[in-house]
């Protein structure tokens, strides 16, 4: 029986195969979650108005997206990765060992990462150090390196209400956690003396002191959560005294549930995250496979129609959803015309 | 047994024998209360099974039946020809030029002059604050519209438009005029216009056949999302697996049942079908990835695979309802056609499997019942997408890209607008319903055809 089955369903195979060879006549995207929206949008836009099918975009993660893009050259595999993180050397190797070569990487622009709480809670204005001391595994105590005993945030910082402390933050296979990690962690880290304090403990390794500076406490006051933003929304309006991290485009959708905190006394705004004042923030991207560019209908059409200044400028449906424009768009709209690969990492 | 046993070895107790056989003694007593007692936790059991269904679907249903009404508000467009049609030649070319963007501006233009024609007072709103009370998705629509009749260009035309999520949450109850004051993407003075414009006639709710037609949309624009491509997409799915795991399946089981011999062989493959039913369907879809895309090079996010995919998943459902139905006909029907000179394939043709047929389809339709709701092997092969193209008519439009429902569910639940929590909800009311329709016509199926010996 299972020798009929697998004959019959290589057949199947076979005979499918056969007729797969219609060449495809649709952009494949696939990649990061929190670029996806923004490629969705464009993606919609672009087959309203343009005679090519609507590209299809995936989900998946940034990582699993730039490994897609680097399985090899054919129809059978993406055209375009989204990243919330810049491609490795590692996916560049991969590429190349794979027969991918030339690969464009284009910045759409910048994602706010907010700390927000239910709506009806207190009002809270974060300093880096303020979640260091609050989430790290060890803090610098007169100028000692002891157990984080912080229960709420009256401890942290004299002024913060006595409410527990409870962070909910994304999992460590997000792109967002990197960020959250350099720039809140690590930072508030430096802020607190920590740094210097595990980088003797360490006989002046800088990269061994930003790990521990990363190392987060494990008595369930910091949570990490491996699904998306609707979670942590869920587990904050399940638990009223829970602090979440947000993508700045998904608060901006939830407004009327969640308090947003000022982060170095900075309220994060497109705004304000374009002036480079609010300081959590990370660069998006997309690759492009150049190999594609001539031979899936469209598809350089989309790249460019993706940075236009009506779609990707500050009065575009991006920026209104909550992307920040990149003040240097005007640059990588002439990169994308000419197709220009994108160099060694530096 | 052991009242037997014990009444034997020992003499039976003598006050015993005189009793009333109405008199309950005290070991009746506990076997008694022993049955009742399994009887009370039976009916608890049950209970609590009712409550959970109950509770899930009342939060589903008071959920997602706001999701089959939607608001729209009819418009009168001017279709300016300055903007559309700038030289005036006609040329549908240009017209294709102007993007939606090029449309915004009239919408704009459309719902300003409808506020202060039906005496609405503009609560000191600016013409864009008011114009964003329609969805994004309307350009597009008058956009379509011109491109099909570009000869109504510098006429005025009625549309009926979406109202944007949050107009249309307003009157679902989601949302407020208080969590609207707080709310970046709607204000209570634009809910006040709604309102007042809803007096006026010119904004309505109503049944919401895009739901069922219309592709899904992107997170700016919930109001516009639909199943149209989910539901196509599933249906295609579930034509591959009844073209494959039907014949596929009957065959191994008449095969297995009938005409091979029992040997350890046998034997294997039998213990073998009964393990990959309880496979985790996960596992079929890493299978699918490696042999069907990734050797096969069959293209991403396509019917076909997903379709192979539940083949794989539903074939050993199918084959044991197929070899239960089949053992179910009983020996005498076979012995009395062989008796009568049949051979041993006209006797399984000719008599055996038309008795057994309704069992057969029962598994088949519960087997693809199974297969409909399935998510996980999706996940894998690239169809938990963003598609809003419709795939072609089969056998071609089975390599194009589609959703499916179960997966376009799981999907809407991870966008950040909590308007898709409703669509959510109503996507899970109609793949509830398909399933519900499937097993009812698997019972009538049973019912009417199946006999008994």
């Amino acid at each position: 029986m299972k020798s009929i089955k697998l004959a019959t369903s290589a057949a199947a195979i076979v005979a499918v195969s056969a007729s797969a060879a219609i060449a495809r006549d649709q952009v494949q995207i696939a990649g990061s979650s929190t670029v996806l929206p923004y490629a969705a949008i464009v993606a919609e836009a672009f087959g309203e108005n343009f005679d090519f099918p609507t590209p299809v975009v995936e989900g998946g993660g940034s990582g699993a997206g730039r490994k897609k893009l680097c399985e090899g050259v054919g129809e059978n595999t993406i055209d375009i990765a989204n990243s919330s993180s810049r491609i490795k050397q590692s996916d560049i190797d991969l590429c190349a060992s794979n027969g991918v070569t030339e690969i464009q990487e284009v910045r759409i622009g910048y994602d706010g990462i907010v700390f927000a709480s239910d709506i009806n809670g207190p009002d809270y204005a974060f300093e880096p150090a303020d979640w260091y001391n609050a989430l790290a595994k060890k803090v610098a105590v007169d100028g000692k390196l002891v157990d984080n005993a912080n229960k709420t945030w009256a401890d942290v910082k004299d002024g913060f209400p006595a409410q527990d402390i409870l962070a909910f933050i994304p999992g460590t296979k997000h792109g967002t956690r990197e960020v959250f990690d350099v720039k809140v962690i690590e930072a508030g880290c430096e802020a607190t003396g920590a740094f210097d304090l595990f980088k003797d403990a360490n006989g002046g390794d800088k990269k061994a002191a930003e790990k521990a500076c990363t190392a987060l406490r494990t008595d369930g006051a910091s949570v990490d959560i491996d699904g998306d933003y609707t979670e942590t929304l869920a587990r904050i309006e399940a638990n009223q005294n829970a602090i979440g991290v947000f993508g700045l485009s998904f608060y901006q959708n939830n407004t009327d549930k969640l308090r947003v905190a000022t982060m170095g006394g900075v309220v994060p705004s497109v705004e304000s995250i374009a002036s480079g004042e609010y300081p959590v923030s990370r660069p998006l991207y997309f690759y492009i496979k150049n190999a594609h560019l001539d031979v899936i209908p469209g598809m350089q059409e989309y790249v460019e129609f993706f940075v236009s200044d009506d779609i990707a400028g500050p009065d575009g449906p991006l920026a209104e959803y909550g992307l920040v424009p990149d003040p240097e768009l005007a640059k990588t709209q002439e990169a994308v015309a000419n197709r220009t690969p994108m160099g060694p990492l530096n | 047994m052991t009242d037997i046993a014990r009444n034997g070895s020992s003499a039976p107790a003598p006050a015993r024998r005189n009793r009333s056989l109405l008199e309950v003694d005290d070991r009746t007593r506990r076997r008694n209360a022993a049955e009742a007692r399994f009887k009370l936790m039976g009916s608890i059991a049950v209970i609590i099974g009712l409550l959970a269904l109950v509770g899930l679907l009342t939060s589903i249903l008071l959920n997602g039946m706001s999701s089959f009404r939607q608001t729209y508000v009819s418009l009168e467009v001017y279709l300016d020809p300055a903007k559309l049609d700038k030289d005036g030649s006609g040329n549908l070319e240009k017209i294709a030029k102007v993007t939606t963007f090029g449309y915004k501006p009239l919408i704009q233009k459309a719902m300003v002059a409808t506020v202060a024609a039906n005496g609405v007072d503009d609560q000191g709103l600016k013409a864009k604050k008011i114009a964003d009370m329609i969805s994004p998705e309307a350009p597009a629509t008058i956009r379509d519209y011109v491109l099909a009749n570009p000869d109504k260009i510098g006429e005025t035309v009625r549309f009926d438009l979406l109202a944007g999520g949050r107009i249309d949450g307003y009157y679902k109850g989601r949302v407020t005029m208080e969590t609207a004051a707080l709310d970046r993407n709607v204000s209570p003075e634009q809910l006040r216009i709604a309102d007042a414009l809803r007096d006026a006639g010119v904004l309505d709710t109503r049944f919401n056949w895009a739901f069922f037609t219309a592709p899904d949309a992107s997170d700016t624009r919930p109001e516009a999302a639909g199943l149209g491509v989910a539901i196509l997409g599933s249906a295609y799915m579930m034509l591959v697996v009844l073209v494959l795991a039907l014949p596929l399946g009957v065959a191994a089981s008449i095969y297995l049942e009938e005409f091979a011999p029992q040997n350890w062989f046998t034997d294997l493959i039998e213990v073998n079908i009964s393990n990959l039913a309880a496979v985790p369907s996960i596992v079929f879809g890493i299978l699918g990835l490696a042999v069907f895309i990734n050797y096969a090079g069959l293209p991403q996010s396509a019917p076909i695979v997903g379709g192979l995919v539940l083949t794989l998943m539903t074939l050993p459902t199918i084959i044991i309802a197929t070899r239960a139905a089949l053992k179910a006909v009983p020996p005498s029907i076979r012995e009395a056609a062989l008796g009568v000179g049949a051979s041993k394939m006209q006797t399984v043709f000719h008599h055996v499997l038309p008795l057994a047929m309704p069992g057969i389809l029962t598994g088949a339709i519960i087997g693809l019942a199974q297969a409909l709701g399935e998510t996980a092997p999706l996940l894998l092969i690239g169809m938990v997408a963003f598609v809003r193209e419709y795939p072609a008519a089969p056998p071609e439009g089975l390599f194009d890209p589609a959703s499916a429902l179960p997966v376009q569910i799981y999907n809407w639940t991870t966008r950040g607008d909590p308007a898709f929590v409703e669509r959510a909800s109503g996507a899970i009311i109609v793949l509830l319903v398909f399933l519900l329709i499937m097993n009812i016509l698997a019972i009538i199926l049973r019912r009417r055809f199946e006999r008994r010996w």
